[in-house]
Parts: C-alpha cells; sequence; structure tokens
C-alpha cells in the first residue's frame, strides 16, 4: 500500500479521536448509559435468573460482556453511520475528491470510530470488574472486541450509503440493529431461547462476538472460541469489503 | 494539452432531470474561465461531474488528459476543489482542517509546515489559526477554504460559487486571492458564478449556461460586442444641430426627443470627448451626457429572452 493511503487512514483517525475528545457530554452518556443497563439490570435479575450449566457464574457476570459488545456495537455502528452528518454537512465532498482510495476511506473511519467504542468498552469493562463481576482474562477478549467494532462499524457505513437523511438512519437502527442486539445473546443464553429464536440467533453474526467476548473473559461460551472468532473474522472481512464498494459506487 | 476538455457531457438525475445538457468545453492551461448562470443551470452539477463526485450519464470529460471517469485518482492528484457549501470539518481547528487536507494529499511533513504557513498567511487567517471553525464568520471559512483548495499546489482549481452570501468587502477580498492565484502560480480556474459582475471582472474567457445548455462562449468583451454597441444618451440645447454635425462622423444616431440625442457606438468612453468638443465648437450646450456599455446581464437577457436574477 503507497505511503499515503497510511497517511490517510491515519487522519482519518485522528480526526474522529479529537473529535472525540472534544465532545465530552456524548462521551459520558455513551459510558453512562449502559453502566446503568448493566448495574440495574443486572443487579435487578441477579437473584431471578438462574444460569444453565454454571453454578459460580450470576446474572450479572453473564450480562457484563454482553453491556460491553452492545456498546461497542452501537457507538461503532454509529461512527458508521455519522457519514450521513458528513455528508450533510459537506465534509465528505472534501474526503471524497481527495486522491485517496475508497478502501483507506472506510479502514480509516473503522479505525476511529473502533478505537473510540474500544476505550468506550474498557471504561465500562472496569466498572463491570468494580460492580463486582468475576473476570478470568481480559487479554483474549480484545480480539473480538476489536472486531465486533470493526464489523459494526462497516455495517454502519453501509447503512450510511442507503439512507440520505436522519429519519432512515433511525429507522434501520431500530428496527435491524436494536433487534440483532437483543437476539446475540447479550442479555440472555441462546440455551433457553425458544428454537424459532434459537435459529434467528444462529444466523445473527453478532451473536458469535457477543460469545466470544464471554467465553474469552468468562470462560462461559455456546460455541467453541475458534468458531466464534473465525466467523466474526470474516464477516469482518465480508462487511469491510462490501461497505468500501458501496460507499465507492455510491454518489454524493 | 487542455486543462479542461468535454465532450457531450450530460447528467440526468431520476431520468427525467437532465441537469447538464451535451455541455461541449474546452479551457487552456492558466485560463480563469467562467460559468455564469442563474440558480438550477447546472453549474454545481457540471462542476460536480469535473470533480469525480458524480458520474456522467452520457459524455466524457477529461482533466489535463485524464478521464473524469476511467482514471479517477489521477484526476482527484490534479484538482483542487471549493465547493458551494462549506465542506469543512467545524469541530476542528482551521490548521487541523488544512493538516487533514495536507496528509489526505500526502504531503511531507516540511511540505506540511511550509504550505499551511505559507496558505494562512495569503488569505490573513494566522491569528484565527487555532480557533474551531465553529466560531468563523461565513467570509472567514470561505478563506479558509480557498486556502486549503490550492495547497497541494492542483493543475486546475473549480470554485463553486466562491462569493456566494459574503458581504462586498469579503467579495472582493476573495476576488483578489482568485486573481493571485491564478497570476502567481499559474492555476487554471473554473470558477461558477451568478453573478454577472464577477464572471465579467475575473474571467478570460466566460460560459453561459442555463437549462443545463451552454447558450455561448466568449471573452466578456466580445460577448457584449455581439450584442450591440455602447448606447451614448446626450441632453443638450440644440439636438438637432449636434445630430447633424455627429452624423458626419462614423457615430450612428438612434434618435433625437425633445433635447436627448442617444448614440450607439462602439467603445463609447473613446468618442464622449469628441462630442464634448464639437458641440463646443458649434455653441451647443451639453447639460449631461450618460454612458452605457452592454453588461453579462444584457448578453444573458438577449440569450434567453430573461433576466440573470430571475
Ligand atoms: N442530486 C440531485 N437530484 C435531483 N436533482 C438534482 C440533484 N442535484 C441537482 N439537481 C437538479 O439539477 C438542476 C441543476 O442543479 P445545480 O447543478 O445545482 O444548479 P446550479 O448550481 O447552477 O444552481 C436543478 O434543477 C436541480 O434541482
Ligand atoms: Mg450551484
Amino acid at each position: 500500500m503507497k505511503l499515503r493511503e497510511l497517511q490517510a487512514i491515519y487522519v482519518m483517525w485522528a480526526r474522529q479521536m479529537k473529535r472525540f475528545v472534544r465532545a465530552k457530554s456524548r462521551v459520558i452518556g455513551n459510558i453512562v448509559q449502559p453502566v446503568f443497563f448493566l448495574a440495574f439490570l443486572g443487579m435487578g435479575l441477579n437473584k431471578v435468573v438462574a444460569l444453565p450449566g454454571s453454578e459460580n457464574l450470576t446474572y450479572l457476570d453473564f450480562l457484563a460482556p454482553g453491556i460491553i459488545s452492545m456498546s461497542i456495537m452501537f457507538s461503532s455502528a454509529f461512527a458508521g453511520i455519522s457519514i450521513i452528518w458528513d455528508r450533510r454537512f459537506g465534509f465528505l465532498q472534501e474526503v471524497l475528491v481527495a486522491p485517496v482510495s475508497r478502501l483507506s476511506i472506510v479502514i480509516g473511519r473503522a479505525l476511529g470510530g473502533g478505537t473510540v467504542a474500544l476505550i468506550q468498552g474498557f471504561i465500562i469493562l472496569i466498572i463491570s470488574i468494580l460492580l463486582g463481576v468475576k473476570v478470568k482474562a481480559i487479554l483474549p477478549a480484545i480480539p473480538f472486541m476489536i472486531l465486533s467494532a470493526l464489523v459494526a462499524v462497516g455495517f454502519g457505513i453501509m447503512i450510511a450509503t442507503f439512507t440520505k437523511d436522519f429519519q432512515g438512519f433511525q429507522l434501520i437502527m431500530n428496527l435491524l440493529l436494536f433487534p440483532m442486539i437483543l437476539l446475540s445473546s447479550a442479555f440472555f443464553p441462546i440455551d433457553t431461547m425458544p428454537c424459532w429464536l434459537k435459529v434467528l440467533s444462529e444466523i445473527n453474526p453478532l451473536t458469535y462476538a457477543v460469545d466470544g467476548l464471554r467465553g474469552s473473559l468468562m470462560g462461559y461460551n455456546h460455541f467453541p472460541l475458534h468458531v466464534d472468532f473465525l466467523i466474526v473474522l470474516g464477516v469482518c472481512m465480508g462487511v469491510m469489503f462490501l461497505s468500501s464498494y458501496l460507499f465507492n459506487r455510491s454518489e454524493i | 494539452m487542455k486543462a479542461i476538455e468535454t465532450h457531450n457531457l450530460t447528467k440526468t438525475f431520476n431520468g427525467v432531470i437532465i441537469a447538464v445538457d451535451r455541455v461541449n468545453l474546452s479551457v487552456e492551461e492558466g485560463e480563469i474561465f467562467g460559468f455564469l448562470g442563474p440558480n438550477g443551470a447546472g453549474k454545481t452539477t457540471t462542476v460536480k461531474l469535473l470533480t469525480t463526485l458524480l458520474r456522467p450519464t452520457s459524455g466524457t470529460a477529461k482533466i489535463c488528459g485524464y478521464d473524469v471517469v476511467r482514471q479517477r485518482s489521477k484526476v482527484r492528484e490534479k484538482i483542487g476543489v471549493v465547493f458551494q457549501e462549506p465542506a469543512l470539518d467545524t469541530e476542528l481547528t482551521g490548521r487541523e482542517n488544512l493538516d487533514f487536507h495536507a496528509r489526505m494529499y500526502g504531503l511531507s511533513r516540511k511540505e506540511r509546515e511550509e504550505r499551511i504557513e505559507y496558505v494562512l498567511n495569503l488569505v490573513d487567517l494566522v491569528d484565527r489559526a487555532d480557533d474551531l471553525v465553529r466560531s468563523y464568520s461565513g467570509g472567514m471559512k470561505r478563506r479558509l477554504e480557498i486556502a486549503r483548495s490550492f495547497m497541494h499546489s492542483p493543475k486546475v482549481l473549480f470554485l463553486d460559487e466562491p462569493t456566494l452570501g459574503l458581504d462586498a468587502r469579503a467579495r472582493f477580498t476573495v476576488w483578489n486571492y482568485i486573481k493571485r492565484l491564478n497570476k502567481e502560480e499559474g492555476i487554471t480556474i473554473f470558477l461558477t458564478t451568478h453573478y454577472m459582475e464577477e464572471a465579467d471582472k475575473l474571467s478570460d474567457r466566460v460560459a453561459i449556461i442555463n437549462n443545463g445548455k451552454i447558450l455561448v462562449i466568449d471573452e466578456p468583451e466580445e460577448l457584449k460586442n455581439r450584442i450591440g454597441k455602447d448606447v451614448i444618451s446626450i441632453t443638450c440645447s440644440h439636438p438637432e444641430k449636434l445630430r447633424e454635425i455627429v452624423e458626419r462622423t462614423d457615430l450612428n444616431v438612434v434618435r433625437t426627443t425633445n433635447n436627448l440625442l442617444v448614440v450607439s457606438v462602439n467603445h463609447g468612453e473613446e468618442k464622449i470627448p469628441m462630442i464634448v468638443e464639437v458641440a463646443n465648437e458649434n455653441g451647443i450646450r451639453i447639460e449631461s451626457i450618460s454612458l452605457h456599455k452592454p453588461n453579462l446581464d444584457d448578453v444573458f437577457l438577449h440569450y434567453t429572452g430573461r433576466k440573470l436574477g430571475g
């Protein structure tokens, strides 16, 4: 890859980071909301829900990786979709007339959005530990966090190439992303789902991201970890190429 | 090689709106080419076609010999653009916007530092360079965008209504930058505008566009000459007598009424002293003289039957 492409990826990333640091109130909101979920839902249902096949894991332990995934994915998807804002405010034109490949632009955007999402994810992870979640290992979870961030940004970019306005974006967020996260086993295990829900969960790529993260963080997983990893990696590469293809094809 | 060359360039939206209709034009290197037309004429669409943001429905266009569809990245290396709507990141500072641009165009660290200082100086934004663009006035944003557009030393610069919404002073400043860029850096400039005066003052040649079609392309003076001569109106004590004298020269009298004599002529400003002189010699007292030179508004009116602004 040419040096210029790397520089473009870097500067796309750096721009997102600067905006992140400057938008303090939004950042706090992005962290506080999932923490509320974790604290209230987790603590509230802790005694109600019994996990199949595990005695020493509480519902809070189960929920924490789900909430971390959810926050990473929402935040990343949003970073991808926010290309709509760049289009609306004209900045996208500046990016698109530059002699830089569309793939680099998509990668830069994905890394920028992904980094922001990961920082938020880690903060929530630390808060979970403070809330008493018994984390087994952090290091093996990192690839899953990175991959789920990239998948979600790419997904967001794909949405942004289809919808030109904010209403369309709201609709897709509520009708597609939210159900996908609900069915990703972020909130409840796959084992206890009714049969038809199980099928939906198993074809949902986010399930493997959440399961992989939970497996590596807590040692509690439905699929073998390497299966999770390979599926998420494949989906990530597919989404990256598809989104840069769509992005390349779309006109201003 | 031509800086810009199009052949039957056409863009339709949704199969019905023909925004750009078989446009043929060719712009020489080093030229300031004015693209004059009312709102909705197809100026912005043409700019987006030439800058690779839109794909032509049919026809072709080349920038510095590179095709805007098949050699898009080559074209992108050659051009700079100031879009009609601001295309700045308002959450970044002016300097950060420039730095973003410099890196996207692959400038080295040394080049970046030099060019950023140079362009900031040129557009007088050194003092405000480290403020968020959000706090800039419309004129400052425009200046920053112009600065940014030629940082990477493009061969061809596209300016889409660069003075839209600016007050008279800011507009004048922008005009000066445009002239300097063209003279000092030798950049070819493609300038769209719906201000007759702007096209007239800045352009070497002007294309008049209406409903996506180019009506005429020529030097501003030629365009004005084409549609008619200057008109001199003289109020004086003996218009009939003055008429007789004047008709012996090459001046063409249009009419006399009461104490008014109307003369149609080329280079009116050069004929006025002569008229005054002969009037004095013959004891005719001149009360007032006015000269109306046809402007591009008249040219537009001539070709379309309607006013440019309306
Ligand atoms: N994206 C688009 N979709 C549909 N119609 C468009 C689009 N962009 C421009 N048009 C139409 O094309 C015509 C030319 O527009 P434009 O190039 O913006 O004109 P100008 O810049 O001269 O004001 C107008 O009728 C406008 O409504
Ligand atoms: Mg326009």
